[in-house]
């Protein structure tokens, strides 16, 4: 036994010494992790990799301040971080806001009320079909200025469903341009609904 | 500066014409039908510049034997009236599609209407209609719509329009003209969705009327609350007609599927394409999607009517491939987009289709098209693309 192991050895030495440097060192990075001091703080998540510590070496004091300093700075910028995250039930919360004020324009788009003569958006624009929210800013030419989604809104309801337009920070119109730009970019499935274009005609 | 796109676009289709225009002399006929046609592929194939303005005319009429027109008659769709006295917009609309086929010269032997005379199926605003449709000179056929159904189940409509159809119909009839052989489908008839729900009449009216309802229900020929009536209905009708008789069909909703989200769609459209389907020439004629569209399906040429009142979007799937779509309607132009319009029975059995734009070239698809599958007779490319 002892006798195949002693040839094998220097064999695989002179494998490595032949087979070039590169292949010595890619070897030498795989196995760097293992050799490399990790130290991990006491809340057991915390760590550093000391690059150049080895394993087994016992640091000098202010070697050991430094990493313990550093250890400490990490923690603390991971902490705070995570401080900034939000909860599962946090977006839960922004979600559903979201949904009512995209329902809210939902029912605004439905509503024949903003208008005198009956007519009401999704009877033009089923799903908010051909409102192209993503297109505004743009030139709008019939007005001959740049007009934005809302002066669109504004735009019908004055004209074709004869009604009063509504103030620019107006929740309906607000909440109509949330249903609108959610409506195109969910329920169209072609690209060119959810890709920004201002300026597009 | 950069050149923008469209000025690069100006500037390359000014030296294409330059260049057609230099070598327009010195060929023969042939060579200068070959380069009109040329030039009015390119022309369409930029989708830039209006067909019409270099397309030589020469090239159309080169086409040969033209099929003799056997009769025509008028269409009117699509008309969504309320009380005059809410809504002022639809009536002008459709008085103004009155005056239209009124001025046909000559007359069209009779007109057809589409589907949904009302908004809301009111007494008030199928009355309206009826007092506007009788101003038209020539003889008026009826064809119901959802609008005009679900407010009282077609109570209304039918004691107006109802008086001559057969025994146990709601709506449905045929008629012969001129050796083609016409039914008139009620396609709108969906499954009961208010019992169950204690909806009121209105309730159920709006329910149907929202397009874009989440919960909305397919149209059907046979498979709603009235039963299979209609379709056995049909079968019988049609055993009575040789297989040679041209078959024109009115339907509202369009008889294939289109785009179920927005009911453009008829569920069991198979099952009356598959009663179609033995006779050699068979059109529908169907209202409901406010839009120029057409299909065809095995043995049948299938026109969508337009809407005098507004016109729909067309639907992000669905859309039957040899549509040619109408660029976006101009908001600002209450009669873009919208219109009545002609079909050309010719004496071959086949049937024309005239889009009557108001605020546009009224666009011709023949049956010619839809058989060639978009090779032959292609209606012009409209200048913008659709969105």
């Amino acid at each position: 036994m002892l006798k195949k192991f002693s040839l094998i050895i220097p064999l695989i030495i002179l494998g490595i010494f032949f087979s070039g440097k590169d292949s010595l060192a890619t070897k030498g990075d795989k196995n760097s992790k293992d050799d490399k001091k990790v130290i991990t703080a006491c809340d057991g998540a915390t760590q550093v990799v000391l690059n150049d510590v080895a394993k087994n070496e016992v640091m000098t004091r202010e070697k050991a301040q430094e990493v313990a300093s550093m250890l400490l700075a990490t923690y603390q910028q991971q902490k705070k971080y995570q401080s900034s995250k939000f909860t599962r039930r946090d977006s839960l919360i922004w979600e559903r806001e979201l949904k009512a004020m995209i329902e809210e324009g939902y029912k605004w788009f439905h509503d024949p009320s903003l208008g005198t003569n009956g007519i009401s958006c999704d009877m033009c624009h089923p799903d908010a079909a051909d409102t192209h929210p993503e297109t505004y800013p743009k030139f709008q030419i019939q007005l001959k200025k740049i007009a934005l989604l809302r002066d669109m809104i504004n735009w019908c309801i004055e004209n074709p469903m004869e009604g009063q337009p509504l103030k620019e920070d107006d929740p309906r119109m607000k909440a109509m341009e949330a249903y609108i730009i959610w409506a195109r970019a969910n329920q169209d499935p072609r690209p060119h609904a959810k890709i920004l274009n201002p300026g597009k005609r | 500066m950069p050149k923008m796109p469209s000025e690069k676009r100006e500037e390359q289709y000014l030296k294409e014409r330059e260049k057609f225009f230099e070598t327009l002399p010195k060929l023969n006929r042939r060579q200068f039908l070959k380069a009109a046609m040329a030039s009015a592929a390119v022309v369409l194939a930029k989708n830039q510049f209006p067909p019409h303005s270099f397309q030589l005319v020469e090239a159309v009429e080169a086409k040969q034997g033209k099929v003799e027109v056997k009769f025509r008659f008028a269409y009117i769709s699509d008309t969504h009236l309320y009380e005059r006295k809410l809504n002022e917009r639809f009536v002008r609309a459709a008085l103004k599609a009155v005056e239209d086929v009124n001025a046909l010269d000559p007359q069209p032997d009779f007109v057809l209407f589409g589907g949904d005379l009302a908004q809301l199926g009111q007494a008030e605003e199928l009355k309206l209609g009826k007092e506007i449709l009788s101003q038209l000179k020539a003889k008026l056929y009826m064809m119901v719509g959802e609008h005009d159904w679900y407010l009282d189940l077609g109570e209304k409509w039918l004691e107006l329009f109802g008086q001559n159809l057969p025994k146990g119909s709601y709506g449905w009839y045929s008629f012969d003209h001129k050796g083609v052989h016409f039914i008139v489908l009620n396609s709108v008839i969906v499954e009961d969705y208010w019992t169950e729900s204690k909806m009121t009449p209105m309730e159920r009216m709006k329910f149907m009327a929202q397009l874009d309802n989440p919960k909305g229900r397919p149209f059907t020929v046979g498979k709603g609350y009235l039963g299979d009536g209609q379709i056995r209905w049909l079968k019988e009708d049609l055993a009575k007609v040789s297989k040679d008789t041209p078959i024109v069909v009115f339907s509202h909703s369009p008889l294939y599927k289109y785009y179920k989200p927005w009911n453009f769609w008829t569920d069991d459209a198979e099952d009356v394409q598959a009663l179609l389907r033995p006779f050699k020439n068979v059109t529908v004629i169907h209202g409901h999607t406010h839009q120029p569209v057409f299909n065809r399906i095995g043995n049948i040429n299938f026109y969508g009517m337009l809407s005098t009142a507004w016109p729909w979007p067309y639907a992000p799937t669905g859309l039957p491939k040899l549509t040619i779509k109408m660029n976006r309607a101009d908001p600002f132009d209450q009669f873009d987009g919208t219109g009545d319009g002609t079909v050309e029975v010719l004496a071959n059995g086949k049937a024309n289709k005239i889009y009557n734009l108001w605020s546009r070239e009224p666009m011709v698809v023949t049956a010619r098209y839809l058989e060639s599958g978009g090779k032959e007779e292609v209606p012009p490319v409209p200048v913008d693309p659709s969105f």
